[in-house]
């Protein structure tokens, strides 16, 4: 009779046998595959490109269509009209209502001549003109400034004309000149429009760990073979690391995949429609990849624990679509109270990933300490929780299937 | 060999293990017989250490399960009450990953499950994916996967559940043969008649006790019963449970 233990150095390296095991046996479920790799990580860069298009395009519309003005009372001040004219504008006369049309969203803007606008310019007094308009349908917001600009236009070319007249040069009424110069770099512009790309970046991570977290675990327990499997020599702490590896391995797929659908979609958006580029260049990818890497591994040491505590697979699902929810919460606070990045942002996983992404996508040099430290955090803290993990799986809770 | 001594389990309040002590020699079948809800689960369960007993003993070889659980697995061939598969991987990918998992080196591993199969008559669902095996094809491959290390100890428990006729007996013959090769055998069942036919030293267990042990003749010469089932309802007090 042959009788074996088994090969004691073999074992120490069981957690290779279970990593490859999940990694090989998930890869043959069309679904996981479908949702770790496919919906997960292209919904994001998909819908940003497709919403980044669709809000140049208006805006393209917006500034190069020939403005449409309403005028009530057209009539009293017909030299006004006329140049309104002459600059391209398309002149019809407003409804009867204009506060009403306004309010019902029939017009954009109406300009209201009152009665008493020549009296006032024969008396070389401001002539009173209203602007109606609703500052909170931000929309409209683009055709108010033109309209107020061709007005300004206009007032400005008559003090010039009326200065003249009297003999006074028009620079003198201009003490102050003010110059705008937009510091903003393409790529600065671009960060602002993609200020929530970390969130899908990260969301992809959690989305592509989510189903191998709960597979492995109430899953297995589920089917009746994680009973068989505790029985074996391993060690929990093997079998649970290579099935947190597996789940980090699929959460850092979704992820890549993510990045890369990024820098497709992103480039295809025509620069003459954004009127800079969009385009994620090659090194700016990679530095984006590796500093959001360290979320596939916190994200599946938190599903772990989540999908670990769970009682049934059904449980553990409910629980890990609220997990999904925390990516957001950094992305969120960026948004409502914007914060210049500080020290504690980098050392705080998903915000200093999201701040760090943020200015790389801006263009701006990002020490590469500062992606050390912040990796080193979430490292650490996934470890945290894989160490609460492992505790889950040594308790006799987890083992007995009920 | 296993030996167990005075092992105790509580849940709660309820004392599912009340001071089990019984020996399993190399070479014998040894059956643990019981009415459902006796305590038989909980007490294999902490004997392939899954579970902790409140106190007791259990010796696996030269093993002490409860200081050395890793050791104890080592020399130990479970079928779990739970015996899920991986139904994505086949009859062989299945017993190859626990292979592994014990350590064993790629050649080693291709002969024995090659020789499991065999003996098993698993031929035909070798290369077949788990997923919609019958409950006799799924307790071969469970069965080869916990042998698959070649264990001095096999513990199994309620093997024939759910498994028809011819299946129980092509079962019955690979655990003699697997006695016959010197090793300790130890399996539960609720069914006197298997239990009987089957092993070679009897453990009745009721409300977490060991109520009668030894052979089928020597139950029922301690019992005075005329039948094995009499004897057997005499020891446990009571026949509700022993269904056949």
């Amino acid at each position: 009779m042959t009788i074996s233990t088994g090969n004691v150095a073999a074992s120490r390296r069981a957690w290779i046998t279970v990593f490859s095991k999940e990694v090989r046996e998930n890869a043959r479920d069309r679904r996981t595959l479908a949702s770790a790799l496919l919906y997960g990580p292209l919904v994001g860069p998909v819908l940003f490109a497709v919403l980044i298009s669709f809000i140049m395009v208006q805006q393209r519309e917006k500034l190069e269509k020939p403005l449409e003005l309403a005028i009530v009372g057209a009539e009293h001040a017909p030299n006004l009209v006329r140049h309104l004219e002459r600059q391209g504008v398309i002149v019809r006369p407003a409804p009867g209502d204009a506060e009403a049309a306004i309010r019902e969203q029939r017009e954009d803007v109406v300009l209201r001549i009152g009665s008493r606008y020549a009296e006032h310019w024969q008396a070389g007094k401001p002539a009173p003109v209203d602007l109606l308009f609703d500052a909170s349908r931000t929309h409209t917001g683009a055709t108010v400034e033109r309209t107020r600009a061709l007005l300004q236009q206009y007032a400005s070319t008559v003090a010039t004309l009326r200065l003249q007249v009297r003999g006074i040069a028009p620079q003198i009424v201009t003490p102050v000149a003010v110059v705008d110069r937009d510091l903003s770099t393409p790529q600065s512009r671009t960060g602002m429009i993609m200020a929530m790309l970390p969130y899908f970046l990260i969301l992809s991570a959690f989305v592509g760990g989510m189903y191998l977290a709960i597979d492995t675990t109430s899953g297995e327990r589920e089917r009746q073979s994680l009973e068989p499997l505790l029985i074996t020599p391993v060690s929990r702490a093997q079998i649970m690391f290579g099935k947190l590896l597996a789940t980090s391995a699929y959460a850092a797929a979704s992820l890549l995949i993510c990045v890369l659908a990024f820098v497709v979609s992103l480039g295809m958006i025509p620069a003459d429609v954004a009127g800079f580029s969009l385009q994620l260049p090659a090194v700016t990818a990679v530095s984006i990849m590796l500093t959001v890497l360290p979320i596939a591994l916190l994200a599946a040491s938190t599903q772990t624990v989540v999908a670990a505590m769970a009682k049934s697979f059904r449980e553990a699902q409910t629980y890990l679509q609220f997990l999904i929810l925390l990516p957001a919460v950094p992305s969120l606070v960026l948004v409502v109270n914007p914060m210049k990045p500080a020290l504690w942002m980098y050392l705080t996983p998903l915000f200093g990933q999201s701040a760090l992404i943020g200015e790389l996508v801006r263009g701006e040099e990002v020490p590469v300490a500062y992606i050390a430290a912040c990796s080193a955090t979430t490292v650490l803290l996934s470890g945290l929780f894989a160490a609460l993990a492992v505790r889950l799986y040594r308790s006799e809770r987890l083992a007995v299937s009920a | 060999m296993i030996e167990i001594r005075g092992l105790r389990r509580a849940f709660g309040a309820v004392q599912a293990v009340d001071g089990v002590s019984f020996a399993a020699a190399d070479a014998r079948i040894t059956g643990l017989l019981g009415p459902n809800g006796a305590g038989k689960t909980t007490t294999l369960r902490m004997l392939y250490t899954l579970l902790k007993p409140d106190a007791g003993s259990i010796r696996i070889d030269d093993v002490d399960a409860l200081a050395d659980p890793v050791g104890a697995r080592q020399r130990l061939g479970v079928l779990p009450d739970a015996r899920g598969l991986y139904k994505r991987f086949t009859a062989r990918e299945n017993i190859e990953y626990f292979g592994r998992l014990q350590g064993l080196d790629r050649e080693t591993l291709r002969r024995r499950a090659d020789a499991l199969i065999e003996r098993l008559d698993m031929r035909d669902i070798e290369h077949r994916r788990a997923e919609g095996f019958s409950q006799g094809q799924r307790v071969k491959t469970a069965i080869a996967r916990a042998l698959v290390h070649e264990p001095r100890n096999i513990v199994l428990d309620e093997p024939t559940n759910g498994l028809d006729v011819m299946a129980t007996r092509s079962l019955r013959h690979y655990l003699r043969a697997l006695r016959d090769e010197g090793r300790c055998v130890v399996l539960s069942s609720h069914i006197m008649q298997e239990v009987a036919a089957l092993c070679d030293h009897i453990v009745v267990i009721a409300h977490g006790r060991v109520v009668a042990s030894g052979s089928a003749e020597e139950l029922l010469q301690t019992t005075g019963a005329s039948s094995l089932e009499d004897a057997f309802v005499t020891a446990i007090g009571s026949g509700e449970g022993l269904l056949a």
